[in-house]
C-alpha cells in the first residue's frame, strides 16, 4: 500500500469529521459543557489551591473533549447511510478509523489549549517543563480519542445509544484517576488509579506544569503510547468483524 | 483484458449463502447490466467487487488491481453510487463534489473545473451553495451521481442509479451514464427496470439466488427464451371465439377488445385470419405479432422468484 495513498485518505476521513461532527450537539455538550461544569461543582467554592488542581483539571478537559467526537462518528454514519458511501471511497478501515482518531484528538488538544492559555493567563500557573506539556497534549488528545473511536466500534447504529454508553465508561474513569484527589494523597488506594489510562495524562500534566509528578514522565508516556495502540487494534478488530456480517 | 474480473465470489450471512461462487467478466468499454430480483445478491456482489465487503472465498480485480490487496489502489479506479448511500447531508452540494475528487488526487483548478462542469450538466448550479439535507431524493441522487463521476474512473459501479426517480432524473441518469461510457468508462449498473436494461447495456447477467444463471448480450438473452409467440387482433364487429381457434391456434384469450392468439408459428395464424375477415366481412382494426422481451426471459430465468 502507498503511504502517501494512505496518508490522504486518513485527512480527507479527518476533514470530513471536522466539518460534520464537531458542530454537533451531543459533542459540543460533552466535550465542552460538561468537563467545565464538572470543574465548578468539584473545584470552586471549596477553597481549594486553583493552581495545585490545574493539571487535574486540564488531563479532564483533554480527556472529555478529545473522547466525545469518536462515540458520535460511526454510528451517525451508520444510521445517515453514508457509512457505506465513506467505504466505497478510496479509504481501508484501518484510514477511516485514524481519520476519526485524528479528528477527536485535535479537536481536544485545540480545546484544552485554549483552557490551558486562559489558565495560564487568569492564575499565572508555573511551567516547569514546556516541552513535556506539549508532547502530554498530544499523546494525551490521541489516548482519548482513540478510546472515543473504541467506544464508537460496536455495531449500533443509534448514536444517542453509543453516547450513554460512552458516558457510562467515561464517567467512572474521572474519579478514579487522580483528578479530585491527587495521587500523592491516595496512599493505599493509589492501585483503583493505576489502571486507569487518563492517571497518566493527570500525572504528566502535574510534571510539566508543576514539576511534581509521581511516575517518571517515561513510563507515563509508555503506558499511554500502548494504551493508544491497545485501543486501536481492538477498534479495528471489532469493526473489521461488524464489516464481515454485512453493513 | 477483462477490466471488471471476479472469480469464484461467496459470501454468506450466518448459515445463508447469499452469494454463491459468483464469477464476472466485463470488458473495457461496455455498459454490463446485473439484473435479478429483490434479495438476490445484486449489492452484496457489487460490495465485494468494490471492496466493501470482503468475500469469504474468490477475488476480484479491477483494471488488473486487486480489490481486497490493494484496495487504495483499485479503489483509485472507480466511482461508485452505492445503494443506499446517500451523500453527507451536512455539507453543501459542492463540497460533497470537491471532498470526493480529493481522495483521487485532483488539484484545486481541476476539481472545481470538474465539478462547475458536472453541476451545471445536472442542473444544481444554482444549488450548489445549498446544505443536501435540503434537497429532494431526485436532487440528492444527482449529487451522487456526480460524486461518482467526478474523477471521470475508468470504472462505474451503479447500485439502481434510477430507484425512486421521475422520468425526467431518470432520463438524466441515463443521458449521464451514456455520456461517462462515451468517454471510456466502463459502467456496470443494476436496475430493477427491465426496459431501461434494455435500452442502455451491452451486455447483461442475470443473478438467482445468489448464483448467475444467465450471461449474455441482450439481444442473445431474448432469443433464449422466444418461445411464448402470438398474434393480437381487433375487429370492429364481434366475432364467435371458435372462428379463430384455427391456423395453428392452440389458445385464444379475450383480452379487452382484442384477442390474443397464441401459436407456434404467427404466420399461417396471420394468413387464416385475414382469410377470415375476408369470408365474414370483418374490418380489422389492428393486428399485432408478440415480440419477445426482455422482460419474459428475465422472468423465465428467475422463476416469477
Ligand atoms: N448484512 C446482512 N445480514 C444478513 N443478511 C444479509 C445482509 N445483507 C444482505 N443480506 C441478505 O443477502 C441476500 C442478498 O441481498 P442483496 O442486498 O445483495 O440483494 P439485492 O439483489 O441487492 O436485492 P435488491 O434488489 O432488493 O436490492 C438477501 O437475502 C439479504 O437478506
Ligand atoms: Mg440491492
Amino acid at each position: 500500500m502507498d503511504p502517501s495513498l494512505f496518508t490522504r485518505s486518513v485527512l480527507l476521513v479527518a476533514e470530513k469529521n471536522m466539518r460534520i461532527y464537531y458542530y454537533k450537539g451531543a459533542v459540543v455538550i460533552f466535550g465542552l459543557l460538561f468537563p467545565f461544569l464538572m470543574f465548578l461543582t468539584f473545584f470552586i467554592g471549596r477553597n481549594l489551591n486553583l493552581v495545585l488542581f490545574f493539571p487535574a483539571f486540564l488531563g479532564m478537559m483533554l480527556f472529555f473533549s478529545s473522547s466525545s467526537t469518536g462515540p458520535l462518528i460511526t454510528p451517525w454514519e451508520k444510521r445517515e447511510k453514508t457509512y457505506e458511501r465513506l467505504l466505497s471511497l478510496p479509504v481501508t478501515l484501518e484510514s477511516i478509523i485514524l481519520g476519526d482518531i485524528l479528528a477527536g484528538a485535535l479537536f481536544g488538544i485545540v480545546i484544552t489549549t485554549i483552557v490551558w492559555s486562559a489558565g495560564s493567563l487568569i492564575l499565572h500557573l508555573p511551567l516547569a517543563h514546556p516541552l513535556l506539556l506539549a508532547v502530554t497534549l498530544i499523546l494525551g488528545g490521541f489516548t482519548f480519542a482513540a478510546l472515543g473511536t473504541l467506544l464508537s466500534s460496536p455495531a449500533m447504529s443509534n448514536p444517542s445509544n453509543v453516547m450513554m454508553v460512552s458516558n457510562l465508561i467515561r464517567l467512572p474513569l474521572i474519579f478514579v484517576s487522580g483528578i479530585f484527589i491527587p495521587l500523592s494523597q491516595l496512599g493505599s488506594w493509589a492501585w483503583t488509579n493505576e489502571v486507569s489510562p487518563l492517571t497518566y495524562l493527570v500525572d504528566l500534566f502535574n510534571g510539566a506544569i508543576n514539576g511534581n509528578a509521581v511516575y517518571p514522565a517515561g513510563l507515563d508516556i509508555i503506558v499511554l503510547v500502548v494504551v493508544i495502540l491497545l485501543f486501536i487494534g481492538s477498534a479495528k478488530l471489532i469493526q473489521q468483524y461488524n464489516l464481515s456480517k454485512g453493513i | 483484458m477483462d477490466i471488471i474480473k471476479a472469480d469464484n465470489l461467496s459470501k454468506s450471512f450466518g448459515s445463508f449463502r447469499a452469494v454463491d461462487n459468483v464469477s464476472i467478466a466485463v470488458k473495457e468499454g461496455e455498459i454490463f447490466g446485473f439484473l435479478g430480483p429483490n434479495g438476490a445478491g445484486k449489492t452484496t456482489t457489487i460490495r465485494m467487487l468494490t471492496g466493501v465487503l470482503t468475500p469469504d472465498t474468490g477475488s476480484a480485480r479491477i483494471c488488473g488491481i486487486d480489490i481486497n490487496k490493494h484496495p487504495l489502489e483499485a479503489k483509485l479506479k472507480m466511482g461508485i453510487i452505492p445503494e443506499n448511500g446517500t451523500v453527507y447531508s451536512d455539507l453543501t452540494a459542492e463540497q460533497n463534489i470537491l471532498w470526493t475528487a480529493k481522495f483521487y488526487g485532483m488539484d484545486s483548478i481541476s476539481r472545481k473545473k470538474r465539478a462547475d462542469e458536472i453541476l451545471s450538466y445536472l442542473g444544481l448550479t444554482d444549488r450548489r451553495n445549498d446544505i443536501v439535507r435540503t434537497f429532494s431524493k431526485g436532487m440528492r441522487q444527482r449529487i451522487s451521481i456526480a460524486c461518482a463521476i467526478v474523477p471521470s474512473p475508468p470504472v462505474l459501479f451503479l447500485d439502481e442509479p434510477t430507484g425512486g426517480l421521475d422520468v425526467f432524473s431518470r432520463r438524466l441518469v441515463l443521458d449521464t451514464i451514456r455520456r461517462m461510457n462515451d468517454e471510456g468508462s466502463t459502467v456496470f449498473l443494476t436496475t430493477h427496470n427491465i426496459e431501461e436494461a434494455n435500452e442502455l447495456c451491452t451486455v447483461i447477467s442475470v443473478i438467482n439466488k445468489g448464483k448467475i444463471v444467465a450471461t449474455g448480450s441482450t439481444e442473445r438473452l431474448k432469443k433464449t427464451f422466444d418461445t411464448t409467440k402470438y398474434v393480437e387482433i381487433a375487429f370492429e364487429q364481434p366475432v364467435k371465439k371458435e372462428w379463430l381457434e384455427s391456423g395453428g391456434v392452440f389458445r385464444v384469450e379475450n383480452h379487452g377488445d382484442k384477442w390474443r392468439l397464441y401459436t407456434d408459428d404467427p404466420d399461417p395464424a396471420v394468413k387464416y385470419l385475414a382469410a377470415l375477415a375476408e369470408r365474414e366481412h370483418l374490418k380489422i382494426i389492428s393486428v399485432a405479432t408478440s415480440t419477445p422481451t426482455l422482460e419474459e426471459a428475465f422472468v423465465q430465468l428467475t422463476g416469477g422468484a
